[in-house]
């Protein structure tokens, strides 16, 4: 990056607020949002295929606990649920000498909290409707086949479930990046946060939002693309024809 | 009582203002849906063109970029526009942008993007028999949308338009960031005085999860009366 920086500088000598300077800014901030968007959908994921399953559950004290988690941060804002990650550990009195510091010393541990949970809310929701929608023939194929529930989940049900939730799980994906903005509020330099500060320097809006804006844009349709090539190849067998 | 310390009335006023933001914006997210939708079917080049760039430009990039665009560079722009007007035409004029104004042009823009995505689906939904049996009875143009289009459409519209004005009311709270005080800024303020992030914060929760719940029954009172004569086939 530095070595590539120093190699388009002199293209940039004309330019007042695109300087290698704000560019490294602006890469930063790119690096910290992916970062933080990725390990947030990663963790979310994983903690959202057993909460549709348990979501499903008979029992009422594993069933209701999951809708009203999932209630809960659904129907509130994320920026309240990243303050009160960001804000509620560090008020505890005393907590500067207990290992817990690490948390708080560093704002992308109360992000990653808020954001991960925020998103398996929503992971959560998208996977127990697919779930729910499995043709009730492969489920009585895959019991007619001898298999107990946990072997029908694995293959039959988990399998077909995701596909079907793939393109809504797209939408949650591109979600999540766009809410990431909010970051900045607690002092993350995230691509938002460097469009603010670099508006913030030289008092120019325009290109300093416009620019974030193109690279958020190219982001999203990135993802956009990479989803629409799973959805063919993972939901062939659903188009009709060929 | 909850003491929440002198707050409690700025919280009120905070709640407020988050209500009001939210309906206007709703409304003004409706009407740029309905021309955004009207312009996406209608068989003009051009109007499908700026419709489509405008809603693929929104949904493309994150709602608080779009704010702090908007926000930060409307009164600079708007500075311009007048400094022009000043020395073309010597018109000396000064526009101060309001920030709940800015809120709701904001947020209004931004969601008539989702908001025509679900009209224009509706709207193609909407069997043309209808329409025809409407002009066969002699109704103009404009009395058949009103009294066929539109309700049927709405019928369609409905369960999207939920969803949309759910995650508008969270949007809301983006406001707080770029200056306005509602009451998450109002929370968030009050945390940073008393340290006392769930005295505050878990009511303003609450406060959201309230609207949404009265909004749950409104929409199930709109859907009943949009689905009249459609029960049996439901």
């Amino acid at each position: 990056m530095q070595q590539w920086l120093t190699e388009i500088a002199p293209w940039l000598a004309q330019n007042d607020i695109f300087t290698p300077a704000t560019l490294a800014q602006y890469w930063q901030g790119l690096v910290n949002t992916v970062q933080l968007v990725f390990i947030s959908l990663l963790v979310g994921v994983v903690l959202a295929v057993p909460l549709a399953i348990a979501r499903g559950s008979r029992w009422p004290w594993l069933k209701w606990p999951i809708w009203f988690y999932t209630y809960i941060f659904r129907g509130t804002p994320l920026l309240i649920q990243l303050y009160l990650a960001y804000y509620g550990f560090a008020f505890i009195p005393g907590i500067q000498e207990t290992w817990l510091w690490f948390f708080i010393d560093d704002p992308t541990y109360p992000a990653l909290l808020a954001f991960t949970l925020n998103t398996a809310a929503y992971t959560t929701e998208i996977f127990r409707g697919a779930i729910k929608a499995t043709p009730r023939g492969e489920i009585e194929a895959a019991r007619a086949y001898g298999m107990s529930k946990v072997l029908a989940y694995r293959r039959i049900i988990l399998p077909s479930a995701f596909r079907r939730a793939l393109p809504a799980y797209g939408n949650e994906v591109i979600f999540m990046l766009h809410a990431s903005a909010i970051a900045s509020v607690v002092t993350i330099m995230d691509l938002t946060g460097a469009a603010y500060y670099v508006y913030a320097r030289f008092y120019s809006p325009f290109p300093a939002f416009i620019f974030v804006a193109l690279v958020y844009m190219a982001l999203s349709f990135g993802i956009q693309g990479i989803f629409r090539q799973l959805e063919k190849r993972m939901l062939r067998h659903l188009r009709s024809g060929s | 009582m909850i003491d929440f310390q002198g707050y409690g009335p700025r919280l009120l006023d905070g709640a407020l203002l988050t209500f009001e933001l939210a309906v206007l914006s709703l409304i003004l997210a409706v009407a740029l849906g309905l021309l955004a939708a009207s312009a996406k079917l209608s068989g003009s080049r051009l109007a499908h063109g700026v419709a489509t760039f405008y809603t693929t430009v929104v949904r493309g990039v994150p709602d608080l970029v779009l704010m702090m665009l908007l926000f930060y560079g409307g009164q600079i722009g708007v500075n311009m526009l007048t400094d022009q007007l000043y020395y073309a035409f010597d018109i000396d004029i000064f526009i101060n942008i309001n920030a709940f104004v800015a809120g709701v042009v904001t947020i209004g823009f931004i969601f008539g993007a989702y908001m025509s995505e679900t009209f224009r689906g509706a709207f193609l939904a909407v069997e043309e028999g209808q329409m025809e049996a409407a002009r066969a009875y002699g109704m103009s143009g404009w009395l058949a949308f009103r009294r066929i289009r539109f309700p049927l459409m709405m019928r369609h519209a409905l369960p999207g338009l939920g969803n949309n004005w759910m995650v508008l009311l969270k949007t809301t709270a983006l406001v707080s960031i770029i200056g306005l005080t509602d009451m998450v800024r109002v929370a968030a303020e009050a945390t940073k005085a008393t340290h006392e992030p769930f005295l505050f914060m878990i009511p303003v929760a609450l406060g959201y999860l309230a609207i949404t719940s009265v909004s749950e029954l409104v929409m199930l009172w709109l859907r009943k009366r949009y689905d009249t004569g459609f029960e049996e086939q439901d």
